[in-house]
């Protein structure tokens, strides 16, 4: 299948520190894909990149077969790349439905979804607004201000807000962090269920090799700015390379499956 | 929710228009003038839900007070509608400002907090320093105006005054509605939006520049809308509506108000001119002192403004 999105020869420095390090990915479509890496390592420089918020030095990003390197953030969410932050990025004085609203009404001033070209009615949009509050389990929160919401529905409003606008592929940028070890497989879960419906690409950034084990086909592990490994999570899990650098699992033989908290 | 607020409105200008007329004519004068600077406090309002604070609306406010007789004088046009009807003359007003803002707002837009406010400062400064240089334009002195038609309708001696009153009220309505509507639009709604996170905005896919020049546009109109209103009723214009002092005075009626609804600025500032009348009529060392411990009050007691009285009980009900 052909890929849908592609970076070739990906560099980006920050005076001395190569963030990335000629990164060559190719992305299918529908596919989850996890990115890991310890801090540093250029995942979420990876995503900035991707997403136009940093001009990489060298190297080109193909979305679809189009290159996309120097777009800025806007017009790339608008070909239908969109993201989460791992602050989330919330209006804090606007409450969880009005959240929404707002960007929802952005869907309705372009005259569609981005990526997938289906309009949306501006009379739709409050019933779109409760779909997708539903859909993330975030109905008891709707008329509490964004500001004061606890960590793990923060994090579930800033995935819900790069869904609405529908994209092709979604970036998630520790989806995960912050958030109390049971609750993590609630939010996964939720946003998995919600994103599978739309058959969406998504890559996303994560420390915990749990989840990453669980909900992936695919891992890119980082290191240093390169992929020193590309492949499906069992194999790349089992890594040597990704044992010492990443996983930290050398000297701690752990079979497929158990827990490795030590990654974090 | 949109035809309470038509109707609240409605009824409202009708209780104005009728009791307007039983009004003295001091208190005429009055409501006029705390109608137009209300109309430049109203574009405060747009600003301010977006974050943004304009120490500059003066230079609108007086572009919208000098522009139809200023044009008629350096063109040398014979008097006609433009330069003499009390409707007219403030909606050009509102033109010039609109259309001088869109041009200054493809560099301000760029610019946020401190850094706004005193580049559009800076602005209504330099229109304060060609206006003091223009003889044609009568310097510092400035010159008197008058209007004897209200929307082309020839007045009686005696109507002026009323008619003017009349023409601020619709005025206002329609500025009132016009701009509840676009609050509640999908674009409107950016606003706080913007105020909030603007990396977010156009990671949903919209532009902030664009969305804040939008605002910077539309509260410039009324700020020249305002300004020609007030300078009819004033019967005379100098360079003092440029003033940086006269840009702080909205600032202040702004904060005073809140920014909760589209009629807030409207109450804001006919409490300030009331309270300045008053104050300046009893206290006419100290009235400046009376309004800053009322500002004070309005800070402490009602961080949201006074707008947020009626809030509150609403609520409560």
């Amino acid at each position: 299948m052909a890929a849908i999105l592609q970076t070739e020869g990906l560099t980006k420095r920050f005076g001395a520190v190569t963030a990335a390090d000629d990164i060559n990915v190719s992305i299918e479509p529908d596919t989850v894909v996890g990115l890991i890496g310890g801090n540093g390592a250029g995942k979420t420089t990876f995503i900035n990149m991707v997403t136009g918020y940093l001009k990489p030095d060298a190297g080109t990003i193909r979305y679809a077969g189009s290159v996309i390197t120097q777009l800025i953030p806007r017009s790339v969410t608008q070909l239908g790349i969109c993201r989460s932050f791992q602050i989330p990025q919330l209006f804090d004085s606007l409450t969880v439905r009005d959240n929404l609203l707002a960007a929802l009404g952005v869907v309705v001033l372009g005259g569609k979804h981005w990526a997938s070209g289906a309009t949306l009615a501006s009379e739709r949009v409050e019933a779109a607004a409760d779909e997708t509050l539903a859909r993330f389990g975030l109905d008891d929160y709707r008329d509490i201000l964004s500001g004061v919401l606890p960590e793990g529905i923060r994090k579930l409003l800033d995935i819900a807000m790069a869904m609405v606008v529908r994209p092709r592929i979604l970036l998630l940028d520790e989806p995960t962090s912050g958030v109390s070890a049971d609750e993590k497989f609630v939010i996964m879960d939720t946003v998995m269920a919600a994103v599978r419906a739309n058959r969406v690409t998504i890559l996303f950034v994560e420390h915990d090799m749990d989840i990453v084990r669980r909900y992936t086909e695919r891992i890119l592990a980082f290191y240093e700015g390169r992929i020193i490994a590309d492949d499906t999570p069992d194999t790349v899990l089992d890594d040597d390379e990704v044992r010492k650098y990443v996983t930290g699992t050398t000297h701690a033989r752990v079979t497929s499956g158990a827990g490795s908290d030590a990654a974090h | 929710m949109r035809d309470r607020a038509v109707g609240w409105l409605g009824l409202g200008l009708v209780v104005f228009l009728a009791g307007g007329w039983w009004l003295p004519n001091w208190a005429q004068s009055l409501v006029i003038l705390a109608l137009g600077k209300g109309m430049v406090v109203l574009g405060l309002l747009l600003l301010m839900r977006c974050g943004l604070v304009s120490f500059g609306q003066g230079l609108y406010y007086c572009l919208g007070a000098y522009a139809a007789v200023a044009v008629g004088k350096i063109f040398r046009l014979p008097d006609s509608l433009l330069t003499s009807d009390a409707l007219l003359m403030p909606l050009f007003g509102g033109v010039v400002a609109g259309v001088i803002a869109f041009i200054l707002g493809f560099l301000l837009a760029n610019y946020r907090s401190i850094f706004f406010a005193m580049l559009s400062l800076a602005f209504s400064m330099i229109l304060y320093g060609l206006l003091i240089k223009m003889s044609v334009l009568g310097s510092s002195d400035g010159f008197n105006i008058a209007y004897s038609t209200a929307a082309g309708v020839v007045l009686r001696p005696g109507t002026h005054l009323y008619a003017l009153y009349a023409v601020a009220a619709i005025i206002v309505f329609v500025a009132m509605l016009a701009l509840n509507g676009y609050l509640r639009s999908h674009r409107g709604r950016l606003g706080p939006a913007i105020r909030d996170n603007e990396l977010r905005v156009e990671y949903m896919g919209a532009s902030v520049r664009r969305i804040v020049h939008l605002n910077y546009v539309i509260a410039a109109v009324l700020a020249g809308i305002g300004g020609g209103l007030v300078a009819l009723s004033i019967g005379h214009i100098d360079p003092d509506l440029a003033y940086w002092t006269t840009s702080g005075e909205f600032v202040f009626v702004a904060i005073l108000s809140g920014t909760a609804n589209v009629a807030a600025p409207f109450a804001g500032s006919l409490l300030f001119e009331w309270i300045k009348s008053v104050a300046y009529q009893y206290t006419p060392y100290t009235w400046q002192m009376v309004l800053g411990i009322a500002m004070l009050l309005v800070i402490m007691f009602l961080p949201a403004g006074l707008w947020s009285l009626l809030g509150r009980r609403g609520r409560g009900a």
